[in-house]
């Protein structure tokens, strides 16, 4: 799909090289992930407790993702390194897996496995429902960019 | 400093995120996001093996920022990985959507719980 040139709109430009995608990509990184880290800083969780900082993170992010991914590939053509600053780069940044598993890990080696458990189950099923209900969102509240032809892009 | 070191580690992680994805999902043809399952798991591994290392050593704050909040946790995703899940189960596809969720977790799970003990095996 990307690498299609004759599927890129006037509008998308040229497509960037592996170098300048590789530096949008850290780029929107390093914002993604002082934004995790400043809010771990600001609301720092105790050990043995609900980590609810990297909870909110990575339900947060996961919304923007739904918003974001139904706008860059339904309802608008955007320059092509928008997705990969802001998709891959920050909000993949922002987000954490390994902090979530490991969090985890140490509730359980805390003897805390119910809580353990509990955020395991709670952070899948919030961030899906999340992604989920902000694509259905956008798709309701954003309309479908018309085309010349006066058909709708979606 | 710390924060440096978050920046640091977070100009590796993201771009080998990108590259990692890219070089997995252009050698199968699954319908599992492979690629994200690997940056993860690797992250996992990653991040249960410093933190284990903490717990038994003196890991210095610079090297704890660089790997830690910056690498690792730049490295794996969650926006990724619910994106990727969601998609599958509205491409109806809800077995596979199920299987990535599981599958992400569990094995994320026992890559921190893995890399914890591999650290106190090396740290003891």
């Amino acid at each position: 799909m990307h690498d299609r040139p004759e599927a890129a709109t006037p509008a998308a430009g040229r497509q960037p090289a592996p170098a300048e995608i590789l530096a949008t990509v850290a780029a929107g990184g390093v914002i993604g992930a002082c934004a995790r880290y400043g809010a771990t800083l600001l609301w720092p969780t105790a050990a043995g407790t609900f980590p609810w900082t990297t909870f909110w993170i990575n339900v947060t992010g996961s919304s923007a993702m739904g918003l974001l991914m139904v706008l860059v590939t339904e309802r608008a053509t955007v320059h092509p390194l928008v997705r990969p600053f802001l998709g891959t780069g920050v909000l993949g940044g922002y987000t954490t897996f390994s902090t979530y598993a490991v969090d985890a890990r140490d509730l359980f080696d805390g003897h805390r496995a119910g809580t353990a458990l509990l955020y395991l189950t709670t952070t899948l099923a919030a961030a899906l429902s999340a992604l989920w209900a902000t694509s259905a969102l956008t798709r309701l509240l954003v309309r479908p960019r018309p085309r010349p032809d006066g058909s709708t892009a979606a | 400093m710390n924060w440096l070191m978050v920046i640091a580690g977070a100009l590796v992680g993201a771009p080998l995120r990108y590259l990692t994805d890219r070089a997995v999902q252009a050698r199968h043809d699954s319908a599992l996001p492979w690629g994200t399952f690997t940056v993860n798991l690797a992250a996992c591994a990653g991040l249960g093996l410093l933190t284990g290392a903490a717990t038994a050593a003196t890991v210095p704050s610079a090297l704890h920022h660089f790997v830690g909040p910056g690498l690792c946790a730049t490295l794996s995703t969650y926006s990724t990985f619910s994106y990727e899940t969601v998609r599958l189960a509205g491409t109806g596809a809800r077995f596979h959507a199920a299987v990535n969720a599981v599958a992400g977790v569990v094995a994320g799970l026992a890559a921190a719980f893995l890399g914890g003990e591999l650290a106190g095996a090396l740290f003891r």
